[in-house]
């Protein structure tokens, strides 16, 4: 298991004769926070969605967590947490039936759930709002408890789309602190923005413009190659040119 | 700020709150925006920021306080207004299986008008649509969408425009192109009031107000807003960004320490004047405790320090929203 956590090679996704993905190759090594960035139309959904074990690749391969995506989607998908901007959580039921929801579909036994799921909202500070309905609690712990309920059942690799999206600076930046501390734990941390700022808190950063991954590399090294000061400035100079 | 209302102020707001059930949106709001300008408020989700614009549009009623826009006011004078506004709100509300030219015909026929009396105002917009005149709304990209749906709200040629998160899950490269075109119709003198949950498009505003928790933290030109900031504020550079931040929070003069891209941001107790004085010390304090590379440089403080600094003051619980 000392393969790393994403290797993608080749990695390809035509829709009809458009193509949306082209022949993406990259490696995300285990326990690194890994910055996807595109602007929109790039061809992010559609890898992440490949990624993810949702839809099939046209051509190329990518293994995740040891598994083939196109031959074994299913053990991707188990082997992975996924949480997207739309909080996935269901406002109408409190945050304990939210967590206890999301341990039975991920698999976990009753006794999991309740020892997994107890240590999880003392944690995050959520026991005295255990009874609460998620739609009253504050936004930013729901998207504590959104992230944290995609690690229940210890994905390898969790993979987080515009999670800070519309989140005040405070609590955007007590968020990618929960994601440092997830990645010092072990769990690779794929994370796709539009605030650039927080792409320069990625390891590793890769830009995709028009299908293609134009840029891979660690945010000083990419900086410094094309003599820019900011990632945004980077960012701006790639996808214009694309 | 709550001086009596010059006639020629474009909007004028005083004291004005809502509530929607247990939840007070906006808590006693009041701002004026002078005829001609750029006005931004920036803040996040839940700050109030759409609940005001729809207030500003006459969609909906304040519990209390006034709104007058234009010199009219948004209870009494509801038909005037609506003639004289764009409005961009902020979820696309456009027709998605009409084409871009067939909606702009659309938006400009209910206004009573015709493209063609619309031409010179949307023009520098129209030319970068244009192209895609007969493409279905719904297979626009996203900064392509938001263009159509400003060219929608300027059709009928509007004497104020609000536009409500116009940049919000655009990326940042079709956020610059939207921003230019701010200013190319802000140079024709039209008044524009825009929300932004993105901090770094203060700068392109004439004017902004932060907002949060349905209060106004502050507001000024956007290089004057760091005025009150009131601490040394210094920027950190160095490897292993996670330990340097943990390491920050205990120097016994922090107030805050924040990450800021590739820097580390360190409020300090002292007064900004010690600036100089505080990086010096705190470069020498983080030698001695294994951070001898890091780089430490006072700064002024942007928008972004200035907005969490005042949203610490406004709510001791910290997490008002």
């Amino acid at each position: 298991m000392s393969e790393p956590a994403i290797v993608a090679e080749g990695l390809t996704r035509r829709f009809g004769s458009f193509i949306a993905v082209d022949a993406i190759s990259f490696t995300v090594e285990r326990g690194e926070v890994f910055g996807f960035l595109g602007a929109n139309g790039a061809g992010k959904t559609t890898a992440i969605r490949m990624l993810t074990g949702l839809l099939a690749p046209s051509a190329g391969s990518a293994r995740v967590a040891g598994h083939d995506v196109a031959t074994d989607p299913e053990a991707v998908r188990r082997s992975i947490g996924y949480m997207s901007q739309r909080f996935s959580l269901y406002e109408d039921l409190t945050v304990r039936e939210n967590v206890e929801l999301y341990g039975g579909i991920y698999g976990l036994s009753d006794s999991e759930i309740r020892d997994r799921g107890g240590a999880l909202l003392e944690s995050l500070g959520l026991t005295p709002w255990a009874r609460t309905l998620v739609g009253a609690i504050p936004l930013g712990r729901k998207q504590k408890l959104a992230f944290s309920v995609a690690l229940l059942h210890r994905p390898a690799i969790v993979f987080l789309d515009e999670p800070t999206g519309g989140v005040d600076p405070i609590t955007r930046r007590q968020f990618w602190e929960t994601i440092y501390e997830t990645a010092a734990r072990g769990t690779t941390v794929f994370v796709t923005t539009h605030y650039m700022d927080e792409a320069e808190y990625c390891d590793r950063i890769s830009i995709m413009v028009e299908g293609r991954m134009v840029a891979l590399g660690t945010p000083a090294e990419l900086k410094e190659r094309n003599a820019v000061a900011s990632v945004d400035d980077l960012f701006v100079r790639l996808a214009r040119a694309g | 700020m709550t001086a009596p209302a010059a006639q020629e102020d474009a909007v004028v707001v005083s004291d004005i709150a809502k509530s929607f059930g247990e939840t007070r949106a906006l808590d006693g709001v009041s701002f004026t925006v002078r005829p001609g300008e750029l006005f931004g408020f920036i803040g996040p989700d839940g700050a109030g920021k759409t609940t005001l614009f729809r207030i500003l549009t006459t969609l909906i009623l304040p519990d209390a306080g006034s709104a007058r826009v234009l010199g009219l006011d948004v209870d009494r004078d509801l038909w005037a207004i609506r003639s004289s506004v764009g409005y961009m709100p902020g979820r696309f509300s456009l027709y998605p299986d009409l084409t871009v030219e067939e909606n702009l015909r659309f938006f400009a026929a209910v206004f009573g008008t015709t493209i063609a009396e619309g031409r010179a105002i949307i023009e520098p917009i129209w030319r970068q649509l244009s192209p895609f005149a007969t493409r279905r709304a719904d297979a626009l990209s996203g900064g392509m969408k938001q263009k159509l749906a400003l060219c929608c709200a300027l059709v009928h040629r509007p004497r104020i425009l609000f536009l409500d998160e116009p940049t919000t899950g655009v990326d940042a490269v079709s956020r610059r192109e939207f921003w230019e075109i701010l200013a190319e119709l802000r140079a024709t003198g039209l008044t524009t009031v825009v929300s932004t949950p993105y901090m770094d498009e203060a700068g392109r505003c004439d004017r902004v107000a932060l907002i949060h928790g349905g209060r106004i933290l502050g507001i000024a030109p956007p290089g004057a807003l760091g005025a009150g900031f009131g601490h040394a504020l210094v920027a950190v550079r160095g490897t292993n960004r996670f330990a340097l931040l943990t390491l920050l929070r205990r120097h016994p003069d922090a107030i805050s320490v924040y990450p800021f891209g590739a820097e580390l941001h360190f409020t300090s107790r002292h007064s900004p004047t010690d600036a100089p004085a505080v990086a010096r010390e705190l470069a020498g304090w983080l030698a001695a405790n294994g951070h001898a590379g890091a780089e430490v440089a006072p700064i002024e403080p942007g928008v972004e320090d200035t907005f969490m600094a005042r949203m610490g003051d406004a709510s001791p619980a910290g997490e008002a929203a």
